[in-house]
This record gives C-alpha cells, sequence and structure tokens, in this order.
C-alpha cells in the first residue's frame, strides 16, 4: 500500500510532535501551566486539534490510517496531562497539608465532666438488685407525723427506744402537735401498708434525721428500709433475701454472712445482719475473714404493727429491714469518713462520685 | 453491760472459754462489744525489789532506783515520793505499752542518767486511781511474778450491748439464765435465806399517792441497818468494780452498786441519821428541790416520784439519792431501800432532769418484781457481812405486784414466721431452761406462763423469737424468695424514673452532683424565700436550725467552701427536697445547679470567659428536655425570684406555668457566702413540671426532606428594650409552611448602631418537602419576614 507524500509529511510531523508533547506536559510545573499547555494541544486551536482538522485534505484511502495515528497521539496526551495533573494535584494537596500543621501537643480544650454522688449510685445499686427481687420503690415524706415516725411501729411515747433514736422535732403551727423528721425510713412501711393492697414487696430509700453529730454520725444520713408482705413468708425467705442481696451487692457469692437476734419494736423476731470482714492496717476487706461488720437490721412484722394498719396477723406475714445507705456507700467503695458525704467538696466529688452514663445494672455488673 | 468472767461463773456452771462464750452470747442476741483482758494487758509487768533508792544527781524531785527484775537488775529514774529502797514494786520493761499512759517506754536519759524502765502506779497500770506513788507491794508473790496475778486483776471481762427489751440482761445473774438457756453451762441456784432480824425499829414507811396513780411505787421496801461500819469494801468486791468501770466509793455505796449489777436490782442507802421522821412516797410539789448525789441541785415537778422525809425530798426515785442524806465514812445506821417504780415515769423524770443514771436504765427498762425482797436479803447479806451490824425487820410498804402472766401460744406459728420446725420436747426444753412454765394444752397450742423478769415477751411473735435465737439464727436454713410473676412489672414509677433521667442528664452536663443538708441556717436561707421558715425546735446549730426552703443556699456554701480551698471554678447540682411548710407532704422534689467562677478558664484555644446567665439557661433547658419538655415550646421572660440580679436572670415557662427559674444571683445575696467570683444558678420544681406520659411505645416515621433548603440572613435594627425573642418569633411565624428554622447569629450595640438601639442578625432556614425552592419562593417569604418584624417589634431591616 502506498501513501502520498502529504500524508507522509503529517506522520511524521506526529512523531516530532509527540516528542514535544511529552516534554511540555512533563514539565508543566504547576497546575495551570499543565492546564495551559492542556489548552494549545488539544484546546479547539491547539495543534493535536489542527492536526485533525487536517485529515479532510488527505486522500480518502490515507485517513483512516492517519486518523488513527492521530488519536492515538491525542489518548497519549491525554493519558500525561492526567498524569501530571494527578502528580501537582497531590503535591499541592501535600504542600496544603504541611502548611495547615499545628502543634498537637498543645492542649485539649477542656471540657469539665460531672459525676453522680456515691449515695445516689449506690441507691441505684440497691434499686437494680431488689427490683430483681419483684420490690418496687415506695415514698414518704421526710417530715412526719407521730404515728406513722413512732406509734404505728409500736413505738408508743414513752418507750425507751425513743431515745435511741434523738429526734429532731419541727417548730409547730399555733395550737398542734409538732412533727418531726423521720427518724428512720420505716414509716414508709407503715404509709405504703396503710394506703395499698397486700402482697406487698418495695424498698424505701430516702433521707433520715437524728440530732446526732459526731465523728460516725450527721444529722442527716441515708437509709433504704424493705418490706415483704404475703401470707407465707417467714425468717428463712428473710435469710434468703438478704444473704442474695449482700451477695449482689459486694459483688462476691462467698461472702459470710451472720443472723444475730436483735430488737426493733417493730419487728419481731429481730435479727441484725452482719458480713465477715478483715482488717488490715489501712483497708477493710468485706466478705472474708475473722471479723463481723454490721451491715443492716431486719425481722418478721411486729403483728402490733399489722393490726396497726389494719391488716390481720392471722392472715398476712412478712418480713421488713433497714440499712444505711452512707454506710453501705463507705463499706463498699472505701470512703473514710462519713461527713464529707454531705460538704458538697468539688473534689471529693470528683474523687468519689460516679460517671453519669455508668447506671448500675445486674447484668453489667453493679460496681463501676 | 460488762461483768467478768469468774463473777459470771458465780451463777453460771461451765467450762466454757471466753471465746466460745463470746460466741453463744451473740448468737443470744447479747451482742460482745468486746472482750478485754486486763492480765494479758499487764502481760510485761513483773513484781521487782528495789535494792537501792538514791538522790537522783540533777534533779531533787528523782530518784535512781537499782532494781532486780525477772531479767537481771535493771537502773531506773523514778519520781514517786515513796520509791524506797527494800520496797516491792511493778516493773515495766523498755517495749512495754503503759495502759495508763498510753505510751511504749523505750530506754531513754533523764537528766543524764540512763533509765531502762518504770515503776508503775495503780493509775498507770489501769487498775486504780492511786497516782501519788508506786504500787507498793506487800503481798508474798517473788521478784519476776506476773503483776496482774500478784495484785488481783480479774479478768477476762466481757462488754455486752444489750438492747432495749432485755431489761433481765442488766445484771450477770440474767447473762447466765441465758448463756443456760443456749446450752454452755447450768444455771447455779444462789437463793438467798432472809437474814435474822434483831428488831424491828425503824421510819414508818407510807405510799402516799392520789388515786389511779398507785402504780409509780407498787411497793416501797426499806430496813434499818444499825451499828455499821463504812470503810472500804474489800479488794474482791473493788477488783469487780473496777474491772467493769465502776469506781469504789465505800462499802455501803459499792454493796449497792454489786447487787445491782449482779443481780439487776438496783437499791438505796440512806444514812438513817440524817433521815427526819417517817418517810412517804408522793409526787414531788411545785418548786421543791434536790440536792442529788452528782451535786448538782434539780427543780422537781409534780409527775415526779420521791422519797421524802419530814423536811421534804430526800432521793428520786428509781433515779438517785439526794446528796443531803448520802452515807459517808461517820455513817452507822443506814436505811436501805428497796423498791420498784413506774418504768415509764422513771424515763420521764429522767429524761426531763438529763439524769443517766444506771438505776434509771434499770427501772425504766422494766424490773422483776420478784426480785424485790431476794434483792433486799442479798444486800442486807452483804452490808452485814462487810461492815458488821443489825439488820431490823424490813418494813414493807404497798405489795409485790402480780406477775404471773400468760401468753398463748400455738405450735404451728414457729414453722409459720420462724421457718423452723422444732420437736415438742425440745421446745419445752428451751423455754423451761428460760424460765418459761406451760401451765396449758390445747388443740395445737400451749398456754405459758412468762417469767417475772420477761415483761417483754407479750405475745406469740415473742415465743418464736425466744425459740429461734435458743435454737440458733445460723441454723434457719435460708429460703431464696420466688418470683412474682413472669414480667417484673416496673419497679419505679414515672416520677421515678424521670428524676434519675434528670440527675444523669445534668451530670453529664459537667455539673458535680451533691448531696447537702435539709436543713440551713436561719440566716443564710431567708434570702431564698418569700414564705415563712420552718424551724427546728431542737436544731443541732445555728447553721442547721430550718428546713431549706431552697437548694441554693447549702449549694453556695460547698461552693464557697470548694473554692477556698481549690481557687478554681465549678459547677454543682442537687436533687433533692426543699420544705414548704412543717407538715408531711409540705415538700417538694427540686432540682437546682449552680455554676461559679470561669465557664472557660485561661487557655490557649479561646478566650476565657466567667460563668454568665445563659450558661444557666443552658443547664435548664437541658434538665427540662430530660424532664420530658418540648423546649421549642417553652418561653421565657426576665422574671425571676428576688435572689437573682434583676437584670440578668429569666423565667422559663409554658402559658402562665413557671417550669424553671435561672440566671445570675443578686450580689448581696453571693456576699454572705464569700464567693468572690460570678455565679450562676437555675432552679426547677420537678413536681410542678407536667407530670411524665407513659411512652407510645411505637416511634412516629422518620419525616423525610429531599429538597435542599434555602438560607437567608436579615439584619434588624431594634429598640434596645424589645426582647430578642419577640424579633425572633415574629420572623418564625412569618410563614408557617416554608421556615423550618431561626437562628440568632448576632446581638450587637455599641459603634455603628444608634444609641438606644441594637442590631439582630440572624438566619432563616426555609425549605419545602416537594420541592427545591427558587428566588421566586423565597423573596415572598422574606418580605413577609420583614414586614413582621417591623410590626410586631418595630425593628427595621438593615441596609
Amino acid at each position: 500500500m502506498s501513501m502520498d507524500a502529504g500524508t507522509m509529511t503529517m506522520l511524521e510531523g506526529l512523531d516530532a510532535l509527540r516528542a514535544e508533547i511529552e516534554a511540555s506536559l512533563r514539565e508543566a510545573p504547576d497546575l495551570r501551566a499543565l492546564d495551559e499547555a492542556r489548552v494549545a494541544l488539544l484546546g479547539r486551536k491547539g495543534r493535536v486539534t489542527d492536526l485533525a482538522k487536517g485529515l479532510g485534505r488527505l486522500s480518502p484511502e490515507d485517513r483512516p490510517a492517519a486518523g488513527q495515528a492521530i488519536n492515538r497521539l491525542k489518548a497519549e496526551a491525554e493519558a500525561l496531562l492526567q498524569a501530571r495533573r494527578d502528580h501537582l494535584a497531590a503535591a499541592e494537596m501535600d504542600a496544603r497539608l504541611q502548611a495547615e500543621r499545628v502543634d498537637v501537643t498543645l492542649p485539649a480544650r477542656r471540657r469539665s465532666a460531672g459525676a453522680i454522688h456515691p449515695v445516689s449510685q449506690v441507691m441505684d445499686e440497691i434499686v437494680a438488685i431488689f427490683a430483681e427481687m419483684g420490690f418496687a420503690v415506695a415514698e414518704g415524706p421526710d417530715v412526719e407525723d407521730d404515728f406513722h415516725n413512732f406509734t404505728a411501729l409500736n413505738i408508743p411515747p414513752e418507750h425507751p427506744s425513743r431515745q435511741m433514736m434523738d429526734t429532731f422535732y419541727l417548730e409547730p403551727e399555733e395550737g398542734t402537735v409538732p412533727f418531726v423528721l423521720r427518724t428512720h425510713t420505716s414509716p414508709v412501711q407503715v404509709r405504703t401498708m396503710r394506703t395499698g393492697k397486700p402482697p406487698f414487696r418495695v424498698i424505701a430509700p430516702g433521707r433520715t434525721y437524728r440530732s446526732d453529730s459526731d465523728a460516725t454520725h450527721t444529722p442527716m444520713f441515708h437509709q433504704c428500709e424493705g418490706l415483704l408482705i404475703d401470707r407465707r413468708t417467714h425468717m428463712g425467705h428473710l435469710k434468703g433475701c438478704l444473704i442474695e442481696f449482700v451477695r449482689a451487692f459486694f459483688e462476691r457469692d462467698d461472702i459470710t454472712t451472720r443472723f444475730r437476734p436483735s430488737y426493733f419494736p417493730f419487728t419481731e423476731p429481730s435479727a441484725e445482719m452482719d458480713v465477715g470482714c478483715r482488717r488490715t492496717k489501712d483497708e477493710l476487706v468485706v466478705g472474708e475473714g475473722s471479723d463481723w461488720l454490721e451491715v443492716l437490721g431486719c425481722g418478721m412484722v411486729h403483728p402490733k404493727v399489722l393490726k396497726a394498719v389494719g391488716l390481720d396477723p392471722a392472715q398476712w406475714q412478712g418480713f421488713a429491714f433497714g440499712m444505711g445507705i452512707d454506710r453501705m456507700a463507705m463499706l463498699k467503695y472505701g470512703i473514710p469518713d462519713l461527713r464529707t458525704f454531705f460538704e458538697g467538696d468539688a473534689g471529693w466529688l470528683r474523687h468519689y462520685g460516679f460517671s453519669p452514663l455508668d447506671l448500675p445494672t445486674l447484668f453489667a455488673g453493679l460496681s463501676r | 453491760m460488762k461483768f467478768t468472767l469468774p463473777w459470771l461463773k458465780d451463777h453460771l456452771d461451765t467450762d466454757a472459754d471466753p471465746d466460745r462464750l463470746a460466741a453463744a452470747l451473740t448468737a443470744l442476741g447479747l451482742e460482745v462489744e468486746g472482750v478485754s483482758d486486763p492480765a494479758a494487758d499487764l502481760h510485761a509487768f513483773t513484781i521487782a525489789y528495789v535494792k537501792d533508792a538514791v538522790q537522783h544527781p540533777n534533779a531533787d524531785r528523782l530518784r535512781v532506783c537499782t532494781v532486780e527484775t525477772k531479767d537481771g537488775v535493771k537502773q531506773v529514774v523514778c519520781g514517786a515520793p515513796n520509791a524506797r529502797a527494800g520496797m516491792k514494786a511493778v516493773f515495766a520493761p523498755e517495749g512495754a505499752y503503759v495502759p495508763g499512759t498510753g505510751i511504749t517506754l523505750k530506754r531513754s536519759r533523764i537528766r543524764d542518767v540512763e533509765s531502762e524502765g518504770m515503776l508503775c502506779s495503780m493509775r498507770e497500770l489501769m487498775l486504780g486511781d492511786e497516782h501519788d506513788g508506786i504500787v507498793d507491794y506487800r503481798g508474798d508473790a517473788p521478784v519476776g511474778a506476773p503483776a496482774a496475778s500478784a495484785l488481783g486483776v480479774e479478768g477476762p471481762v466481757f462488754d455486752v450491748a444489750i438492747t432495749p427489751d432485755r431489761a433481765d440482761c442488766l445484771g450477770v445473774l440474767g447473762i447466765a439464765r441465758d448463756l443456760a438457756a443456749g446450752g454452755v453451762g447450768r444455771l447455779k441456784d444462789v437463793a438467798v435465806d432472809p437474814v435474822p432480824a434483831m428488831g424491828r425499829n425503824g421510819p414508818a414507811i407510807r405510799l402516799d399517792f392520789p388515786e389511779g396513780e398507785e402504780a409509780a411505787c407498787p411497793v416501797f421496801v426499806g430496813r434499818l441497818i444499825r451499828g455499821v461500819r463504812n470503810g472500804p469494801s474489800p479488794a474482791w468486791m473493788q477488783r469487780r468494780l473496777r474491772a467493769v468501770g465502776l469506781r469504789p466509793i465505800s462499802a455501803l455505796v459499792d454493796v449497792t452498786n454489786y447487787v445491782m449489777l449482779d443481780l439487776d436490782r438496783p437499791l438505796h442507802v440512806f444514812d438513817a441519821a440524817k433521815l427526819t421522821g417517817d418517810l412517804a412516797l408522793r409526787f414531788a410539789r411545785e418548786g421543791e428541790e434536790l440536792l442529788a448525789l452528782d451535786g448538782r441541785t434539780y427543780g422537781l415537778t409534780p409527775e415526779m416520784t420521791v422519797i421524802a422525809d419530814e423536811d421534804g425530798p430526800q432521793s428520786l426515785g428509781g433515779i438517785m439519792g439526794g446528796e443531803d442524806t448520802g452515807v459517808t465514812a461517820e455513817t452507822t445506821d443506814v436505811l436501805l431501800e428497796v423498791a420498784l417504780f413506774d418504768p415509764i415515769r422513771t424515763a420521764m423524770t429522767g429524761r426531763t432532769l438529763g439524769i443517766d443514771s444506771d438505776a434509771r436504765a434499770r427501772f425504766e427498762r422494766g424490773l422483776d418484781p420478784l426480785m424485790v425482797l431476794p434483792g433486799m436479803e442479798a444486800a442486807t447479806r452483804l452490808i452485814l457481812e462487810l461492815c458488821g451490824g443489825e439488820a431490823q425487820e424490813p418494813v414493807v410498804a404497798g405489795r409485790v405486784p402480780e406477775s404471773s402472766r400468760t401468753v398463748h401460744f400455738p405450735l404451728a406459728e414457729l414453722p409459720r414466721l420462724g421457718g423452723i420446725d422444732l420437736e415438742r420436747a425440745e421446745i419445752d426444753a428451751i423455754l423451761g431452761r428460760l424460765g418459761f412454765a406451760v401451765v396449758g394444752e390445747g388443740e395445737g397450742a400451749i398456754e405459758l406462763r412468762v417469767p417475772s423478769w420477761r415483761g417483754d415477751v407479750t405475745d406469740a411473735a415473742c415465743i418464736v423469737e425466744e425459740l429461734c435465737r435458743v435454737h440458733g439464727y445460723d441454723r434457719i436454713p435460708p429460703v431464696p424468695l420466688t418470683r412474682l410473676a413472669a414480667v417484673t412489672p416496673p419497679v419505679l414509677t414515672l416520677e421515678q424514673r424521670r428524676r434519675g433521667h434528670i440527675r444523669r442528664t445534668v451530670a453529664d452536663q459537667g455539673l458535680l452532683e451533691a448531696v447537702t443538708f435539709s436543713f440551713t441556717g436561719e440566716a443564710t436561707a431567708g434570702p431564698f424565700t418569700n414564705g415563712p421558715l420552718v424551724r427546728l425546735l431542737n436544731p443541732i446549730s445555728s447553721e442547721l436550725s430550718v428546713m431549706r426552703p431552697s437548694l441554693l443556699p447549702n449549694l453556695l456554701w460547698a461552693a464557697a467552701g470548694s473554692f477556698a480551698k481549690r481557687r478554681e471554678g465549678g459547677a454543682l447540682f442537687e436533687l433533692g427536697p426543699r420544705f414548704t411548710g412543717s407538715r408531711p407532704g409540705d415538700q417538694v422534689w427540686a432540682l437546682a445547679g449552680l455554676r461559679f467562677g470561669g465557664m472557660v478558664e485561661r487557655g490557649w484555644a479561646e478566650p476565657a470567659r466567667p460563668v454568665d446567665a445563659f450558661d444557666a439557661k443552658a443547664d435548664a433547658l437541658a434538665a427540662l428536655q430530660a424532664a420530658g419538655v418540648r423546649v421549642e415550646a417553652v418561653g421565657v421572660t426576665a422574671e425571676a425570684p428576688p435572689w437573682y440580679h434583676p437584670g440578668r436572670s429569666g423565667r422559663l415557662g409554658l402559658g402562665p406555668q413557671t417550669l424553671a427559674t435561672f440566671g445570675e444571683l443578686h450580689p448581696k445575696v453571693i456576699e454572705a457566702f464569700d464567693l468572690p467570683v460570678s455565679v450562676v444558678a437555675f432552679e426547677i420544681d420537678l413536681d410542678a413540671l407536667p407530670k411524665p406520659k407513659a411512652k407510645a411505645k411505637g416511634r412516629s416515621p422518620l419525616e423525610r426532606w429531599p429538597h435542599p433548603p434555602v438560607d437567608r440572613d436579615f439584619a434588624f435594627l431594634v429598640d434596645a428594650a424589645v426582647p430578642a425573642a419577640d424579633v425572633l418569633k415574629a420572623a418564625r411565624g412569618a410563614d408557617k409552611r416554608l421556615i423550618r428554622d431561626v437562628a440568632l447569629f448576632d446581638a450587637y450595640a455599641g459603634k455603628g448602631v444608634p444609641e438606644g438601639k441594637r442590631s439582630l442578625a440572624f438566619s432563616v432556614r426555609l425549605q419545602a418537602k416537594d420541592r427545591t425552592l427558587t428566588d421566586a419562593d423565597v423573596e415572598p417569604v422574606a418580605q413577609r419576614i420583614v414586614q413582621a418584624v417591623e410590626k410586631q417589634t418595630g425593628g427595621v431591616l438593615r441596609g
């Protein structure tokens, strides 16, 4: 096959142009120069475009081959262009990122974290454990009348146990008997039984008050009451329930426990529960060892209390218990001084407090 | 209640060791608080012989003693005036802990003379009060013998906590009886034979109470004993009394204390020569006084029982004797008193006068009426033995009350309440050892006669406790609780659950939860309420004298304390009750938070800034949102209670209903708390919020907005007094269909803005669900916004 001379010249020109293109694109120093080179070659008036326009002047036989050659050159030029563009873009990004560098060792912006008080956290823990056993949470007022705080609980006015708990009285309105600040959470038992229908399973955490202030007593503290009334619950159930509680609370299946006879006017039989402990020079290990630590008082609800709230003691029976929440928090988390609980010192609250998002649950483990 | 092992063994035949006894006592409900052994504490102390005692070369009052001890000859510097050659003394070597001084001895040089130990006084050994000199031992024990045994220290000493119901265990006899019931020994019979009386002398005694009040003192027995010599009591009695914490006084007084502790039977001795005429048991008369044995004079009132002679009250029945008729070393004739006093009246009198005596503690718990006469005989016997004299016949006024009560005990109560089942023989044996007697048998039930010393046993439940405790609480098998239902119902009410959620949300905003007292000081609380304060009748201090009307005062104290310690800002909150009145129910669940100091502390990244009202506003809104309030619907007005800065505080509400207040606190209010930084606060009464609703379980479908929004900015010049909220509300209301959001991005007054005006700039976002908005949609809305703002607030669009 033969070609005419014009075609030959054009194809030769292509080779030269290819060399030139390669050189100009490879050396384009930046994206802008590259774009100028692109216009000069592939733009509407570019040299490669011009060549393509010249195809019409060639003989019809030569046109396909020449066309292919021009297209190849165009493709090669575009590939080069893209490669150079990628390269330059990457370099530019690098340069920009270099310029944007910051000193990451500068301190982070401060965001102060809040915390939940140990009393609230431990209350939530106690609620979680008893919730699992079907106990609902009941509440009562901090200011109580004599009936709910004492009389209904089998504590008549002259009863010596009224001295065991030094009671705060409120200044009465004209001509009325003074109300008291509840000395224990037990009045919530009375309120629950008087207003509801048995069977009952409730716990009642809350503030309690006694006129007592020294190294180990504060005039306000927290208790959690528990009450279970049905037709068949006895001392064995009381033990079963409370042993399960201390196991869950202190998170030790092997915790040792002891029940001692004791006295509360509103339970009969009455008991105090101890857990085993070991005291070392600077810590207290709960759950093992040869010493005992009292954790709560409990007993079978006294028939007189059942009568006082209108339940027939021959039909209904059950147990009640009460524990100090602050004390439980101190034991579990090794917080040394009760008085510091209520000072609201920011450093103390940060140190002994709990993350707001750590809601205690049994399935995830109570302790934080 | 303290007692020693040998004392217990007077009543209990047992070979149990102290550990076993302690365990048994605690298991019976007589909680052992401690067992101490003074002999063990003194193991390092031995008898020594002072070979030589010479004047210290450098000190007038000191002597240098050469002492022969079990470890050889030692040199001891001693300051006691009675230290002399040839005496036997008690020596403490280096390393010994001296209980009376709390010091562990070290080798030392005293004024340049080496001292290798110490010669001790009784007080240093904690065996007595004598401290004028060292122990001058005259017994037979050789050098090196343990001092404890040589001096006759009695131990071990048990300290037992007696619960208020167990009056009978305030005597060694009662404790022994319980131990015997618990199977650790056999109760000895220590019945006292009556003392032969030598005559019928003594004052007449009259019970002189108004009709119906005879129970104040149902029986009073007086016995005159003549010709006694009241010296110190014998060593064995002093040892025992001292071991249990009582100071020996004189034989007569010590006998009454001893019988009280031994038989739980308080009694009193009068110096008969100091009594005038006959005795009357009566109520005190208005204006009467008594100088009691504690050296204080008490004003008496007519509900108090006194023992009076012709000159007036000489003793407070069941509580304390009088100084004027008390026995002394010169006493020769005594009147011994054994009586029963009404427990309640005794308690009331003791409480009113503030007298806490051992007698009162026993009378108010209730004593065994059948111990009156045996107690009299036991005390008489001891007095005659120790002091000599002649006992006259006892004079009995009134009579010992009937104490034969029975309790009906259905046997099924034991398994029903106690969770154990015991053989009938076992039941009878336990109750028998405790002093109960089966006096009747019925269908599955027994009648029990309650022993006279167990006034606390009133019904079948008490018998269940007796059986359980003697059998052993630890032998009651624990039974797990059964589940109530397959699905546990919610244990928290909606309010309780919401409170927990709010608490944790506020903490998550960066505030530390505090728990502070429900009371506060009157002066502190005053500025935080418009209403009357709820005062305590018996506050513990003036700082804790009223129920808090607001949570803020105590939080401010906490903040001030924290700031004083750390010199840095902080954020505190509390969720708890505040009090509105003095009746049950006059309280609301309240939430309050405060921030003080810097909100943004000095740092490299952003400028420091103190807390301001908008921080408190954000906290309040976060809490309201957690409470389930639709915060978009909440309106803000510049009204807040007077404890806030009037120009920098506000109220968040839904229509007329106030939800929260917030803002800077009033500078005058903060001043009182010594908190020299900015303080902002918010308060919410949780009980006043709309009630939480049970959630619908399903959610509404997510709304889709497929077309892009258009944002348009506006700036208006408005009168400075116009609230920004009004401007934004006007803009938002200009087109309910297309305006999705209005956000303020600038509020400016100052250069470029005319005096009395400010510039508010905000961005309005428009969006339609069905199409992309064009200028043709936006332009008319923009015009309506301009018109609405102008019409409603007088604002003019800035060019």
